[in-house]
């Protein structure tokens, strides 16, 4: 027996477990389920809401089973009577503090809180409500992440997502007592702090008090006007995700499924954001290989270097309000979204015969910071709003149920084309890494000629979910107009969820760090992990969805952005080539400075 | 069991010109840390904060752990209602805290002690330092290698509760940690620390100086020495006084009371009321009722109800608000009386409130929530009838 094993007893069951391990894990493994609220994760413990208090033989107190370790003899009990009433009370109290108007509620049914309340059955609550509500305690000035304080269960899942996994905090726990609350700074509204959008909070906050600013309504009247011509886009992430929401097991691809309720629901086309993932490779990489020319054969010190990815909405908001004074690293590429937006509504609408005017423009996102993104006043250049709407996975299933469609047994559809064909590399952007893989899928073949050296093309020091990967590419045998690249060693870095940003950040700041192109992603995992993705979401959970990004590359017969034939195929007709005259006018953008506070 | 006649003691505030403070050091670090520790254990000396934790033990327990660096945390955050005998002892003796804290620091292996002192005594912090000062020059010259620092607090009860004020101390939010690790593992910044109140410093000082056997002989079994009580409310004599432990609280109330003495509160808000029928079987320490030395006296023209409602107030404002227990549930208490009294709830809604207290009892994350019981209960119990009507 190993000196780190501990040995204890759980309602009479003994178990063996490793020093360290607490209470909760070990019943898990028992296959004792207790109650939690505040713990999650991905997250450090709190051990403030106390529902999974269990009694431990000869303790005075109750133990809170998710931040309490086991220790050698300790014999537990997760369903004592001092347990149940204990437990009991904790959830009355939360349901007195508690606005439960379930029926109203967006989280109606994806809500922790009310699971548990049915999971007692309370018929009486004995206590006095204290709901505080009105026009006080909701906040719906973001364009993104609605917040409603008459929800909140003080559990600071969001506190500790927004500071532990984003290193934002935007939100933070102030007052004590009864008047404390989880608030932005000085308790302004969301849209005018420092909030990225990227909605990680949703994704964990256990019940409606936080969740997205839901636009489906305005989509489904768009769909019902014989006016317009409702376009939707379909971001690579969405695919692997919507199933979770419908029924079907984490991991397993939907895309064939999506395309067909998309089209059954009555968007006139569905097309796939992919296509302009593959374009984005297109410019960004161009633009990776312009700003090397510059800096290396025309010495010209004004280029930026480090480049960084653009593609990220929360990454690139937490950039402006960060480090603002690093904002001409950022690509000028705008994100596959908005360059959808704005050739659907010039070079499509030409193509199909539709004025831009009557086209709206919808997107099925992983991401809430993608609802602010189209918002942003820079996103017109097609002379309307390039993007209308934006919709997360979560709002897509919802419609899909709205609409009666039985998701799980609907045959595979194809996306509509033109701005329908993808390449494998476009796919792989929903996932961290994957954009930086995709790149250089490119741009390698643009210098060399040859493709890059990794077997499949699968360049794996990129791939995974450490927070910040490195990777040294050595260019060899350039062709002549690209020598000066010859033997030059590409480093690159990558980074998902901000907090391993600001880390790479600082690290680039402080000149520690001697990177050529960085991408960063937002959310955990990447967009796998967005916060506009079905709930739950754990590292085992986007690990699968990753799995499921690379499975749907590996399956496809063209696998490199420049090898799209309607990419191509805009090129010759439209673009002419990357970063020319109308590529500059409706697929590059700018950014602005923003304030911390 | 074991009782005491009230008798006056004169330890704390006493001044020994042979044998100050720092000479109190300057003896004790010829000893071996062991021996200090055995000296602590053999005077029974029990924490005078109120939770009377065996200060002896504490500092075996961190002087056991492994760690380059360690910390002497010196509470000086006395935030309980009715309890104001630190101040007194901050401004009159503070040499023997620094010397308490210096021989903790030698007994555990610390080089840094940290003063935490509550908001509302910023203003004695000048004189204070210019006191630390003058002590941290004199343990340089005794080439002892500790030094006092001063930290002040920002007006929350709970960063009295030990983990709450090392996350104050660190710059963050006063709310308490789970538990464990406890801090003589891993207290301020995350380093094993010692951490005792005023009152418990200045003992271990004076056990040092007059060593454990005078200590022992004061008090009773369970509760040795004496200890200084903040004694306020209906008195002509209210103040400061350091009493043997272990009377009855019968003797108090004749010596303290107005003659009308209807109930005491021992223990501040977080304590237990004892009424008028119980004075004579209630002994004051660890056997019967504990207390970090608040003494409360309610004579007849008081209104239990009144007591009782500024105390739920006091917890529902002061609670940190992160656990669920205390937060809401020093709500529903202050509602529920509030109910009761108006006839909005049945008198009958008292015992599911002090149900509701049993479950703050074992599940609050701290010792804040965790002894509201101890006043609603105790006042409950004792004055219904003035509650209902």
């Amino acid at each position: 027996m190993s000196k780190y094993m501990v040995n204890l007893k759980i309602n009479n069951t003994p178990i063996q477990v490793e020093e360290g391990t607490t209470i909760l894990e070990a019943a898990k493994r028992l296959n004792f389920r207790i109650p939690t609220l505040c713990n999650h994760p991905d997250l450090t413990v709190a051990g403030n809401c106390r529902v999974c208090v269990v009694e431990v033989k000869g303790a005075r107190l109750l133990a809170a089973s998710c931040a309490t370790p086991v220790s050698e003899g300790m014999e537990v009990n997760t369903n004592s009577e001092k347990v149940r009433i204990a437990r009991k009370h904790v959830l009355e109290l939360l349901l007195s503090e508690h606005n439960a108007d379930c029926t109203k509620c967006f989280k109606n049914g994806h809500c922790e809180l009310q699971e548990l309340a049915s999971e007692y059955r309370y018929g009486d609550h004995i206590f006095i409500d204290l709901v505080k509500s009105g026009d006080k305690t909701l906040d719906i000035s973001s364009p993104s992440i609605t917040k409603d304080s008459s929800k909140c269960i003080r559990c600071q899942r969001c506190v500790r997502t927004c500071t532990e996994l984003q290193s934002v905090s935007a939100l933070a726990v102030v007052n004590k007592g009864d008047h404390q609350t989880i608030s932005t700074f000085l308790g302004k509204p969301l849209n005018d702090v420092v909030c990225t959008n990227c909605g990680q909070c949703i994704n964990r906050c256990p019940t409606g008090a936080l969740y997205e600013r839901n636009y489906m309504e305005e989509v489904w009247h768009a769909i019902y006007d014989p006016n317009k011509f409702v376009v939707v886009e379909t971001a690579p992430a969405t695919r692997v995700a919507l199933g979770e929401d419908l029924g079907i097991e984490t991991g397993q691809r939907v895309t064939g499924k999506m395309v067909s309720a998309l089209r059954k629901m009555g968007f006139n086309k569905v097309l796939d954001t992919d296509f302009t993932a593959d374009l984005t490779i297109m410019e960004e990489g161009t633009e990776l290989l312009t700003r090397l020319k510059k800096a290396i054969v025309d010495k010209d010190e004004t280029v930026k270097l480090p480049m960084m990815t653009s593609c990220s909405p929360g990454w690139v908001k937490f950039q402006e309000h960060m480090y603002p004074d690093m904002l001409d690293n950022l690509s000028s590429c705008k994100s596959p979204q908005q360059m959808f937006g704005a050739l659907a509504k010039t070079y499509y609408a030409d193509k199909i015969n539709i004025k831009a005017e009557n086209m709206v423009v919808v997107s099925i996102m992983p991401c809430t910071a993608k609802k602010f993104e189209c918002n942003r006043s820079e996103m017109r250049d097609s002379g309307f709003k390039d993007v209308d709407y934006v919709l997360t996975t979560r709002e897509l299933a919802m419609m899909i149920k709205q609409a009666g469609i039985e998701f799980d047994k609907l045959e595979d559809d194809n996306y509509d084309s033109i701005l329908g064909e993808s390449s494998g590399a476009a796919v792989i952007f929903g996932t961290t890494g994957g954009v930086m893989e995709a790149a250089l899928r490119t741009a390698y073949e643009i210098v060399t000629g040859n493709e890059v050296p990794f077997t499949n093309l699968n360049i794996q020091p990129v791939r995974g979910m450490e927070g910040v990967k490195e990777a040294t590419i050595k260019i060899k045998n350039t062709k002549p107009e690209w020598s000066f690249l010859e033997g030059v060693d590409l480093n690159v870095a990558v980074a998902h969820g901000l907090a391993n940003a600001k880390q790479l950040m600082d690290s680039v700041q402080s000149g520690e760090s001697n990177y050529h192109f960085i991408e960063v992603m937002g959310c955990p995992g990447g967009c796998i992990g967005g916060g506009g993705q079905p709930i739950p979401t754990s590292a085992e959970i986007r690990k699968r969805r990753s799995d499921a990004i690379y499975a749907e590359d590996m399956g496809k017969s063209i696998r490199k952005s420049h090898e799209n034939p309607e990419i191509v195929e805009v090129y010759k007709e439209y673009l002419t080539h990357p970063l020319g005259h109308k590529s500059h006018e409706l697929l590059h953008t700018h950014y602005k400075a923003r304030k911390r506070y | 069991m074991e009782q005491k006649q009230l008798k006056k003691i004169d330890i704390i505030f006493g001044w020994d010109d042979k044998c100050t403070p720092i000479q109190v050091v300057e003896k004790s670090i010829k000893k071996t840390p062991e021996n200090i520790i055995l000296d602590m254990i053999d005077s029974g000396l029990k924490g005078r904060g109120g939770a009377g934790f065996p200060t002896g033990l504490k500092w075996k327990f961190c002087r056991n752990e492994e760690a380059e660096t360690k910390y002497v945390i010196c509470n000086a955050d006395e935030g309980e209602p009715g309890t104001f005998k630190d101040r007194e002892i901050l401004d009159r003796v503070p040499e023997k805290i620094f010397a308490g804290m210096t021989i903790c620091g030698f007994v555990i292996g610390a080089r840094e002690g940290y003063i935490y002192i509550r908001g509302e005594y910023n203003f004695m912090l000048k004189t204070l330092q210019n006191k630390i000062d003058i002590f941290n020059q004199q343990l340089q010259t005794l080439k002892v290698d500790f030094h006092i620092f001063m930290r002040s607090g920002s007006g929350a009860y709970v960063c009295g509760e030990e983990s709450a004020l090392f996350e104050s101390m660190e710059g963050k939010r006063g709310e308490p940690r789970n538990k464990p690790p406890y801090p003589t593992v891993a207290g301020y910044n995350g380093k094993p620390t010692v951490i005792n109140n005023v009152e418990t410093l200045v003992y271990t000082s004076e056990i040092c100086r007059m060593g454990p056997e005078k200590f022992k002989a004061l008090g009773t079994s369970d509760s040795r020495g004496s200890k200084v009580f903040s004694v306020s409310g209906d008195t002509p004599i209210a103040g400061i006084y350091e009493l043997e432990l272990g009377m009855p609280l019968k003797d108090f109330v004749d010596e303290f009371g107005d003659g009308d003495t209807k109930a005491i509160q021992v223990g501040g808000a977080s304590g237990h009321c004892v009424p008028r029928k119980k004075f004579n079987d209630t002994i004051i320490g660890f056997e019967g009722i504990p207390t970090g030395g608040s003494m409360m006296i309610f004579n007849s023209s008081r209104s239990m109800y009144n007591v009782l409602h500024d105390y739920l107030e006091f917890f529902t404002e002061e609670s940190c608000g992160q656990c669920t227990p205390c937060r809401i549930g020093c709500q529903q208490l202050l509602k529920g009386i509030e109910a009761v009294k108006k006839g909005e709830r049945p008198p009958a809604y008292l015992d599911d409130l002090k149900r509701l207290t049993g479950t703050m009892k074992i599940a609050a994350k701290c010792g804040l929530g965790q002894s509201v019981a101890n006043p609603f209960t105790s006042i409950v119990d004792n004055f219904r009838e003035e509650i209902i009507y």
